[in-house]
């Protein structure tokens, strides 16, 4: 496998060439190389900025074909906790996941309940004396990868426990191997996905060596199903609902510090917003900060591309059947999982993909050549020699990747330098 | 230029200005620096100090001072932070070094700025700091980074 597998992708046929994804992508992934959008593998945090702005809808997701499901002996259903605002009210989340089973499930299980059991350790490990303060959530994987790329020096903070997604998954196989025998390659674990970083996540995990769940299911692609198949007041399977209200909150931004014995949280979507608090946040000036949740996505993971809601809507939704279920209460968390089986196994490392060169000499040649370079080029951030910005090109032209002659508006840009210069004298 | 600079084994030089009462554009040198740092591929640690260091640099000339530079030295093992303001200087730097002393006014306080934390975390962030002022006439400051 490459050793940089994304869900995001993208399709030729529907590129123009346009300008539109360049600017948009927080790690300056993208470059529109003869005509069409390319993805620089080892940069892309699959956040999902691109394909909201596409308006050809050129890039898409990998996602898993629900007939991935019958290699399986025992099928199982984990779907994302925004799911929870995907439908109308007149149906109840039961209704829901009674008709998830409906598409060949064996079992369906609660991904909010997971959260609930991740509240419970969220707020032991924040009690603490030696933990490095704010925590950072791992719940947006694409917020997770922003870290190693762009602040490495914030990975320290970054919490170990694994995602409610990963917890659920670990807690079903365990249950399902002691309790009804089956064995772990029997037992086939997919995700019903909001988003394409989730997706990765599952391919290529973070802290892990490998995910526990056997596949990611895009929302989307099962959605037109679920209506046909869902029925009001069904119960021809086992009931699912199992989490109080602050686990199903943790389908939208705020939700996973409502659970926490402390205020001092910090909860921010939008992957533009995200970036200016971890600036922030890295210069230590953020100390009066426990815990910190950022989301890729405006709403938090309601607003998952791979969700068929408007994210405002489903969030609009999710608050409200938060607030109709029981409160949290740790002492009902049920788990059959110990503190280890909740964290990362393998260490978190700084992606240094931004680096100009190993060596540090050569490196530091570079960047002079680099911003030599940059202070010749028009600097309008046009986009049409196809890197983002002019440094962008800077650096691509320094790297080998680009040319100068890339840059289209060079003649014309020096004839008007040159006439404004000559009006100054 | 108020301090001596030494040229020999200079890989880069930048300079940035920084306007007094601007609170919006502070932080940008200390963004800019943090970026190419990152590029030349030096250690995270490191690039944190001085992203802290420059961006109390930034404020503390946009808040006391009439306006003022920032220079950044890159060198094959250090990195050299130069700043200088004209403006009222500093009576006494003993005092101006203590954490929780500052003359910052109240306005500016309620804006978080001004906690009297901005030279003591200089000095903790670099591994030589060195301060001179004359009192109406400018601050200077030289802070070096081994890499």
């Amino acid at each position: 496998m490459d050793k940089y597998w994304h869900s995001v992708v993208l399709d030729n046929d529907y590129c123009n060439g346009c300008t539109n994804c360049l600017s948009r992508c927080p790690t300056q992934a993208i470059r529109v190389i003869d005509g069409k959008a390319k993805i620089m593998k080892e940069r892309c945090i699959d956040c999902g900025e691109c394909l909201k702005i596409c308006h050809f809808h050129a890039k898409g997701t990998l996602s898993d074909n629900l007939e991935k499901i019958k290699n399986y002996k025992y099928k199982v259903a984990l779907p994302c906790i925004s799911m929870y605002g995907q439908f109308s009210a007149e149906y109840d989340i039961e209704d829901v996941f009674q008709a998830i089973y409906k598409l060949g499930f064996d079992l369906v299980y609660d991904t909010a309940y997971a959260a609930d059991i991740l509240t419970k350790y969220q707020n032991e490990l924040l009690r603490e004396p030696t933990i490095e303060k704010p925590v950072i959530s791992t719940y947006c994987p694409a917020i997770t990868r922003l870290i190693q790329i762009r602040y490495p020096s914030l990975i320290d903070n970054i919490t170990r426990l694994e995602s409610p997604m990963e917890i659920a998954a670990r807690q079903i196989k365990k249950r399902l191997m002691t309790e009804n025998g089956f064995a772990f390659e029997d037992i086939g674990i997919f995700y019903i996905a909001q988003c394409p970083a989730k997706i990765t996540s599952i391919i290529q995990p973070l802290g892990l060596e490998k995910s526990y769940i056997d596949g990611g299911i895009s929302l989307e692609s099962i959605y037109p199903r679920l209506i046909k198949l869902i029925e009001k007041g069904e119960r021809s399977h086992p009931e699912v609902q199992k989490a109080s209200g602050n686990g199903v909150g943790w389908g939208m931004v705020g939700g996973q510090s409502f659970g926490l014995d402390t205020e001092k949280y910090l909860a921010v979507d939008g992957i533009e917003e995200v970036i200016r608090v971890l600036d922030k946040m890295e210069l230590g000036k953020l100390p009066e900060i426990d815990f910190f949740e950022g989301y890729a996505c405006v709403t938090g993971c309601s607003g998952g591309v791979l969700n068929v809601e408007n994210p405002f809507m489903a969030k609009a939704r999710i608050r409200m059947k938060s607030s109709n279920l029981k409160d949290y209460n740790p002492d009902d968390i049920e788990s059959n999982l110990t503190r280890e089986d909740l964290e990362w196994d393998v260490e978190m490392e700084a992606r240094t993909i931004l680096k100009l060169d190993k060596d540090f000499k050569v490196a530091l040649e570079k960047m002079s050549r680099l911003e030599e370079i940059a202070q010749k080029l028009p600097g309008i951030d046009c986009g049409a020699c196809g890197a983002p910005t002019c440094r962008a090109l800077a650096e691509d032209i320094v790297m080998n990747r680009a040319q100068f002659s890339d840059c289209l508006l060079l003649g014309r840009y020096n004839r008007r330098r040159r006439k404004r210069d000559d009006n100054e004298n | 230029m108020i301090l001596a600079r030494d040229n020999n084994d200079v890989a880069m030089m930048k300079d940035f200005e920084v306007t007094t009462d601007d609170f919006s554009s502070a932080g940008i040198a200390s963004s800019k620096i943090k970026k190419i740092l990152r590029q030349i591929g030096i250690d995270s640690g490191v690039i944190r100090r001085i992203a802290i260091a420059t961006y109390e640099a930034e404020i503390n000339v946009a808040i006391h001072s009439y306006g003022g530079k920032i220079e950044v030295y890159i060198k094959s093992d250090r990195v050299e932070i130069f700043v200088e303001d004209t403006g009222p200087g500093i009576a006494d730097l003993d005092l101006a070094m203590q954490k929780g002393y500052s003359t910052a006014s109240k306005e500016i306080r309620e804006l978080g700025f001004g906690a009297g934390m901005g030279l003591p975390n200089m000095e903790k962030c670099s591994d030589d700091f060195h301060i001179e002022s004359e009192v109406e006439k400018y601050t200077a400051i030289k802070m070096t980074f081994n890499l």
